[in-house]
């Protein structure tokens, strides 16, 4: 039996835009276990996002999976050619997201017991009173103090990160074996951050759901996650377990990124990657990194890369992974 | 061929002596007549910053904490409430010379709205280069494309428009139009926040090059202490309008002494971090509005006594050993120096 | 620094050239269409003698609503002039007005709406409570009173037009000005030193003018409207000017037997408020900022 809780498999996602079609996902694949916490990183424009929001059914207008297939415990939620029927399935299994912009996820002219309670009513039979029952005590758990009153408030009456709070509350209101973030501490200050980190980080202990986190911060995507796969240009370039990452990178682009990232820990050699991310209507042939990389030879410029499963553990995209170097220290 | 005007010294080029800034705000009926007593931001409220030429001072500091309202004041853009600012000894008024304008510039956080997207690079800077009278009409060309090349930008992007440009790009022309008009001080507000990780430290170094070949003092805003620790020698942290810490960068990050940075520092999420640890400060950031009683940092202090609830601790300053030479060190805790009584 | 920096400077020289996206949006078919619509009708004004026989007042008692021959395509009315003359030549009136009613609005109305936008304080206050004073009246009702009150002809339009019509120009420039005064480049203006007077018309100006301009092509089909509406009630542009409005009010009495004295016209009126609304809409579209 597969008892994966998500398998994507070849998933590619297009994008119709004036400037022509943009592959925004290339043709990724993500396995996900039960209470496995999987980091999805990489800078902007490289597709995580699109990736996240096309497993939930969650694209814009002018997007759409154009091949591959998302299944959640064994079952095909993408079903594309009946878009509708998708998103009723996908947004009826456990699966939550959770966003980057809290002020953004929250109705401004409802009550925010009253969103907690709909979310609630939406994926279980209960009464109403059952349901704000339920939605105080969402509220007690993720750490808002006196949830009566809160939720009978307005959500532009609380802070950034209570709001992210009423966000995971939210999110939790179905019971989910599966959490989608988006982003979700990249708009709060540090110590906030902190904060909404350490509750996300004792929900999954606590309820045993799997984490699927997007972020561009490295440092953030460790302190949530088991491992890593790594994006650019629309295509996973190395996956592994975090610390295997770090220490050993396999793909030049994420060598880069530990040399770029000032670590507060270590006051070292800072080191920035040269050009700037290929375009996605038009990808250039052979490795998408090559034109940035320094460690380029001439078998990388044609050909396909796929990901090769690597001997210790994790996979990469690269040929030459053996001399990929980092200058970071652990 | 840009000449520092007078050799690396450690004069001081820019200071504030308890400078303050406050907003009013809008005041109902019942305050404008004087029942209720009307609300205000203290947004900067008394502030003492030293910077030097050729010194880069790192200012750190979350949401509210008034770093970016600072920054503003600093570059003539809002006019102080209280204090003074003294550039080269000298007191500046609210409305600068255009000269004094000239001194002190700023980079902004945000690529894609500090640029003009009607003018492109060139007529940017030229119009500064112009209106100031900096150079010969002749010499205009030849000094923008300077300009160029003092950021590493190639000298066809003076005919583009910023639109045309990536966010580092932009940051970069950001900079060449700061450094038009020859400043001596560059406040920096969150300069690669809004930029990709693998550009960031392009622009860093910039900044770090043009301080050092240009003998600038760089004020650098940032809410991000990794960045802040690799740039900047000197360090103030920022908290509710105040400065609650300063010190060098080495020492403050070793050995910081006020709970607020303490914690700061603990909740930077790190490559390393092991996961469930301690959450390193609770409750949410204050309101600049209503300024907490005694310490403003007592309500989340994990270390608060009964004298933090009603006194309200001035800044006070050891020297501190490190690195085999004495520096100071500035704290505004009542427990900066002394161990805290056992029992609350 | 207090770690180190060791970085490849060699910066790969992006292509600052316009995308193929940008080249299609500057032929953007709606306002092709608006301008060929638009354009016909304006070129027909110009080149009124030639396309007519040129005497759109000439009358000519024996021939009076003649059908459409070859000497009179669209035929005579009740005095036996051209229709084809007078519809050509009302063009050449009623648009002309129009182009330059619109503009002596766009120009008061930035104007102050800017400096409303921009100054704030009592110069915003002064502005808001002369706008409100304009707005408390119907639009037609202002501009027909004030006509009449000075007496019909093509300055009082003007007048009227410019009195009643700068307050939307006002309010969608201070609008955008309050938005763009907070911009970061215009606080790096001020901080390189610029002084005010540059900063409002070099920095903020060319970035609020656009929603003005767009609004512009639809006021010139109102103001056509306005024109068209005085003509008919009399009291627009003096006979025997040939003139839209009036022909449509000319032909009420023959509407049974000779609709097309109304019609034709009525059907120039939409026909250039059509294509000013298509320039209007591909404009807005053209002009959006990426």
């Amino acid at each position: 039996m597969n008892d994966r809780l998500l398998q994507v498999e070849d998933l590619h996602v297009e994008i119709a835009t004036s400037g022509g079609v943009v592959h925004a996902v290339d043709g990724i694949s993500i396995e996900l276990n039960e209470g496995e916490a999987l980091g999805l990183v990489g800078e902007s424009g490289c597709g995580k996002s699109t990736a996240l929001r096309a497993i939930l059914g969650l694209l814009p207008e002018g997007a759409r999976i154009s091949a591959g297939q998302v299944l959640f415990e064994g079952r095909d939620i993408t079903a594309r050619g009946r878009p509708r029927a998708s998103r009723r399935v996908a947004r009826s299994a456990p699966i939550s997201m959770i966003f980057q912009e809290p002020m953004a996820a929250l109705n401004p002219v409802m009550r925010v017991g009253v969103q907690i309670a709909e979310a609630v009513k939406h994926h279980e039979r209960c009464t109403t009173t059952e349901a704000h029952e339920r939605s105080i005590e969402l509220l007690r758990r993720v750490g808002i103090p006196e949830p009566e009153r809160r939720s009978r408030g307005f959500p532009h009456e609380l802070s950034g990160g209570m709001r992210q709070r009423v966000v995971i509350a939210i999110a939790l209101a179905c019971r989910p074996r599966l959490l989608l973030c988006d982003e979700p501490t990249t708009a709060l200050d540090v110590t906030i951050q902190d904060q909404v980190l350490a509750l996300l980080r004792e929900l999954q202990l606590e309820q045993g759901f799997a984490v699927l986190y997007v972020s561009h911060d490295l440092a953030v995507v460790s302190t949530v996650c088991d491992s890593l796969a790594v994006m650019y240009g629309g295509r996973i370039v190395e996956t592994g377990s975090i610390p295997q990452a770090f220490r050993r990178p396999k793909h030049p682009y994420t060598a880069g990124l530990l040399d770029a990232i000032p670590d507060f820990d270590h006051v070292g050699v800072l080191s920035a990657i040269p050009g700037a991310p290929p375009s996605l209507i038009s990808p250039p042939l052979g490795c998408r990194f090559q034109p940035r990389c320094r460690y380029a030879q001439q078998d990388c410029v044609s050909g396909e890369f796929p990901l090769i499963p690597v001997r210790e553990g994790g996979s990469t995209a690269c040929i030459h992974s053996e001399v990929v170097q980092t200058s970071w220290v652990s | 061929m840009i000449v520092p005007e007078e050799p690396v010294s450690t004069s001081v080029l820019l200071e504030t002596r308890d400078l303050a800034v406050t907003f009013p705000i809008a005041r109902s009926g019942r305050e404008r007549f004087g029942r209720q007593p009307a609300l205000a931001v203290h947004a900067v409220d008394g502030v003492d910053l030293v910077l030097t030429r050729g010194q880069a001072l790192g200012l750190v500091g979350e949401s509210g904490c008034g770093k970016s309202t600072l920054a503003f004041c600093l570059a003539g853009l809002i006019a102080p409430t209280g204090g003074e600012l003294l550039l080269d000894g000298k007191r500046l008024e609210p409305t600068r010379t255009a000269i004094d304008q000239r001194r002190i510039q700023i980079v902004f956080q945000d690529p894609y709205s500090s640029l003009n997207p009607r003018l492109t690079v060139g007529q940017c800077l030229a119009e500064l280069l112009r209106v100031h009278h900096l150079v010969s009409r002749g010499e205009v060309r030849g000094r923008c494309e300077e300009l160029m090349k003092l950021v590493d930008l190639p000298v066809d992007a003076l005919a583009v428009h910023p639109r045309k440009m990536s966010g580092g790009q932009r940051q970069r022309v950001a900079i060449a139009r700061a450094l038009a008009v020859e400043p001596d001080v560059l406040i920096a507000d969150e300069p690669v926040s809004a930029l990709d990780v693998s550009v960031q430290a392009t622009i860093l170094e910039l900044l770090d090059s043009l301080r050092r070949e240009l003998d600038l003092a760089i004020l650098f805003i940032s809410h991000n202490m990794a960045v802040v620790r690799h740039l900047c020698e000197q360090v103030a942290v920022m908290y509710l309008g105040r400065i609650i810490e300063q010190s060098s960068a080495e020492n403050l990050f070793t050995d910081p002494r006020h709970p607020y940075t303490q914690g700061l520092i603990a909740a930077v999420p790190r490559l390393t971090r092991k996961r469930s640890q301690r959450i390193a400060l609770t409750g949410d950031l204050p309101s600049p509005i209503h300024l907490p009683q005694g310490c403003r940092f007592h309500p989340r202090c994990p270390l608060c006594q009964p004298v933090c609830r009603s006194i309200d601790p001035p800044a006070t300053t050891g020297r501190v050993v490190a690195s085999d030479s004495l520096v100071p060190h500035s704290v505004a805790c009542h427990f900066a120096w002394s161990p805290r009584p056992t029992s609350p | 620094m207090n770690g180190g920096l060791k970085s490849d400077r060699r910066e790969l020289v992006l292509d600052f050239g316009t995308t193929s996206g940008e080249q299609r949006r500057r032929f953007n078919r709606t306002l092709v269409a608006g301008v060929c619509v638009f354009g016909t009708m304006v070129v027909l004004s110009i080149f009124a003698p030639w396309v007519t026989n040129g005497a759109p007042i000439r009358q000519d008692l024996l021939n009076p609503l003649v059908g459409l021959s070859a000497a009179h395509p669209l035929g005579t009315d009740q005095l036996g002039r051209d229709i084809w003359a007078r519809v050509v030549y009302g063009g050449r009136t009623d648009l002309h007005i129009a182009c330059l009613a619109v503009l002596l609005p766009f120009i008061l109305g930035t104007t102050l709406g800017c400096l409303a936008g921009y100054f704030g304080g009592w110069v915003d206050f002064v502005v808001m409570r002369l706008v409100e004073v304009v707005v408390a009246f119907p639009f037609y009702v202002l501009v027909i009173a004030l006509v009449f009150v000075l007496g019909p002809g093509t300055r009082s339009i003007y007048i009227a037009i410019t009195v009643v019509g700068w307050v939307s120009y006002a309010r969608i420039v201070r609008g955008e000005v309050l938005v763009v005064k907070r911009q970061e480049y215009v606080l790096a203006a001020r901080s390189g030193g610029l002084n005010r007077r540059r900063i409002i018309v070099r920095h903020v100006l060319p970035n609020v003018i656009t929603q003005a301009i767009v609004f512009a092509m639809s006021d010139v089909v109102l103001d056509i409207l306005v024109i068209v509406t005085l003509g008919y009630l009399g009291l627009g542009v003096p006979p025997p000017t040939p003139d839209w409005g009036q022909m449509i009010s000319d032909g009420q009495a023959y509407i049974t037997t000779n609709p097309s004295l109304s019609i034709i016209p009525g059907i120039a009126v939409m026909i250039t408020g059509f294509g000013l609304s298509l320039i209007g809409d591909g404009l807005a579209d053209v002009l959006r900022p990426e």
